[in-house]
């Protein structure tokens, strides 16, 4: 589904990304993880185009991504950070990228109605608390039942019982055979969703494993265990 | 297609936005308030037309340099969307820049019309300080684009606009005195048109005075742009000049957009 060879970016003096390879099959939940400032944000935005790479080779679904836009289409992304337009209301927001994809109709109002947002549908984006913001980037995001799934940080700022529907909302894209890619800084949201796990440290993958294997061979009770012990394992 | 998707949402946001109904207000409140002290339509257009060269570079480059910083998430989801970004600078320019001629133009029009100063005024000259206004908008809005999209520091891209508008307003001028002085006694006609030319703000100037004609009053160098810019050459000249101030900037603008990370 996604390929990539040899992916370099720098920023300045620092490397984010370094000669990184990887491919990702369809319909895997992969979870890349990581020290702040390893590269897993860049490693996302790459893949979407907004991360324009020094050096490499990026396909989605077998087509190289080099400046044309088509193939988001079939991309959701929910990002770290929302800001959008402030005198525009939600529902406004909402047009304009169903207009912006051309599918007004076809599309997944599940996550809405969950998170119950009806009542913020008409209020300006910027009277929106951090948690709605989220939300909606959310139901952006799952709106095109899209192929391709990126949730960079998803659950962050999101209350326990909204945090478990967006967290169910991504198993169930898994029947559906979606692709998803997330980073979380929550070890047993990982444990939960997560096939296989990608660790980078300064823009490098670590180690790339399945979460079973990975608990098998460290032995150890959680997820978060695990991955420490394997880091210091390798530092020593 | 795509840029018109985009700028219909641009421009909702932006109407409802405080800052352009401010600008609205100003220009608004300016021209109504020379009309009362005035009264006459002469006066008016010859006072705005320093408000207009000193406060349009200012509030474009300003506006716009803060709006596209603030926007850089906004920006984000949109380009995470199938949306070239070509199509996507030109939304972000023509979503700035038609607000702010819209709400100038409504903020001038509407008190000329409520005083009736299109009676007693010849009203080329009520077109000529409009159309300069909108060009001016445009030009300082597109070098807003491309400093935002250039710098990735916020306070680094606002000192800048703030300073390039100071040069243009206030330096470059002085600067042309101190050549014309310095080299009075060489023919300096042609290399002072020129140079005049390198300022949008001098040939917005040029542009209203020949309309007015006051250029008397600039003394040498007036002779020589009632001469050179007074001919349809020259008017054409001005104008031909002034869109490249479009053109360069936004060229600049749109490399810097097509190759920026987010």
């Amino acid at each position: 589904m996604i390929h990539i060879e040899k992916l370099t970016k720098c920023f300045g003096q620092m490397k984010a990304l370094d000669c990184l390879d990887l491919s990702i099959k369809k319909g895997q939940v992969t979870a890349i993880l990581g020290p702040n400032g390893a590269g897993k944000t860049t490693l996302i935005k790459s893949i979407l185009g907004l991360v324009k790479p020094d050096q490499g080779i990026i396909k989605v679904k077998g087509e190289k991504v080099n400046g044309n836009c088509n193939y988001r289409e079939d991309i959701g992304y929910m990002p770290q950070l929302v800001r959008y337009p402030e005198n525009l209301s939600v529902n406004e927001i909402l047009d304009m990228i169903k207009d912006l994809r051309g599918r007004p109709n076809d599309i997944d109002l599940e996550l809405q109605e969950q998170f119950s947002l009806d009542k913020e549908l008409k209020k300006p984006f910027r009277h929106l608390s951090g948690g709605n913001k989220q939300k909606m980037s959310a139901v952006l995001a799952f709106m095109f039942y899209p192929e391709i799934m990126f949730l960079d940080e998803p659950t962050a700022g999101l209350d326990p019982i909204s945090s478990s529907i967006l967290k169910d909302k991504i198993q169930k894209e898994k029947v559906r055979h979606t692709t998803t890619i997330l980073t979380s800084h929550i070890m047993s949201e990982v444990q939960e969703l997560a096939d296989r796990i990608i660790y980078l440290i300064d823009g490098k993958i670590h180690f790339d494993s399945t979460v079973k294997s990975l608990m098998g061979e460290t032995n150890e009770p959680t997820l978060e265990r695990a991955i420490a012990s394997l880091i210091k394992g390798i530092a020593a | 297609m795509m840029i018109l998707k985009i700028l219909k949402y641009q421009l909702r946001d932006a109407m409802r936005s405080k800052w352009i109904i401010l600008h609205t207000l100003f220009f608004f409140l300016i021209t109504d308030s020379l009309f009362r002290f005035t009264g006459e339509g002469d006066q008016v257009i010859t006072s705005m037309m320093n408000v207009v060269l000193l406060v349009i570079p200012l509030f474009s480059i300003v506006l716009g340099v803060m709006y596209l910083y603030n926007s850089r998430e906004y920006i984000e989801l949109l380009l995470c969307q199938p949306v070239k970004r070509d199509h996507l600078f030109w939304g972000l320019y023509g979503g700035i820049s038609i607000p702010m001629v819209l709400s100038f133009t409504l903020g001038v029009i509407i008190p000329f019309i409520m005083h009736n100063g299109l009676a007693w005024q010849p009203l080329q000259l009520a077109i000529m300080l409009i159309v300069t206004g909108v060009l001016l908008t445009v030009v300082f809005v597109a070098i807003a684009c491309f400093l935002a999209l250039t710098f990735e520091d916020k306070i680094t891209g606002l000192g800048i606009a703030l300073a390039i508008c100071l040069f243009f307003t206030v330096i470059y001028d002085g600067l042309i005195l101190l050549f014309i002085y310095g080299l009075a006694d060489y023919p300096l006609q042609q290399p002072v048109i020129i140079i005049s030319m390198l300022n949008p703000i001098d040939l917005g100037r040029i542009i209203l005075l020949l309309n007015i004609d006051v250029s008397a009053l600039m003394g040498f160098t007036g002779a020589v742009f009632q001469r050179f810019f007074g001919s349809a050459l020259g008017q054409l000249t001005s104008i031909s000049a002034m869109l490249m101030w479009v053109a360069i900037p936004c060229w600049l603008g749109r490399r810097a957009f097509l190759k920026k990370d987010f």
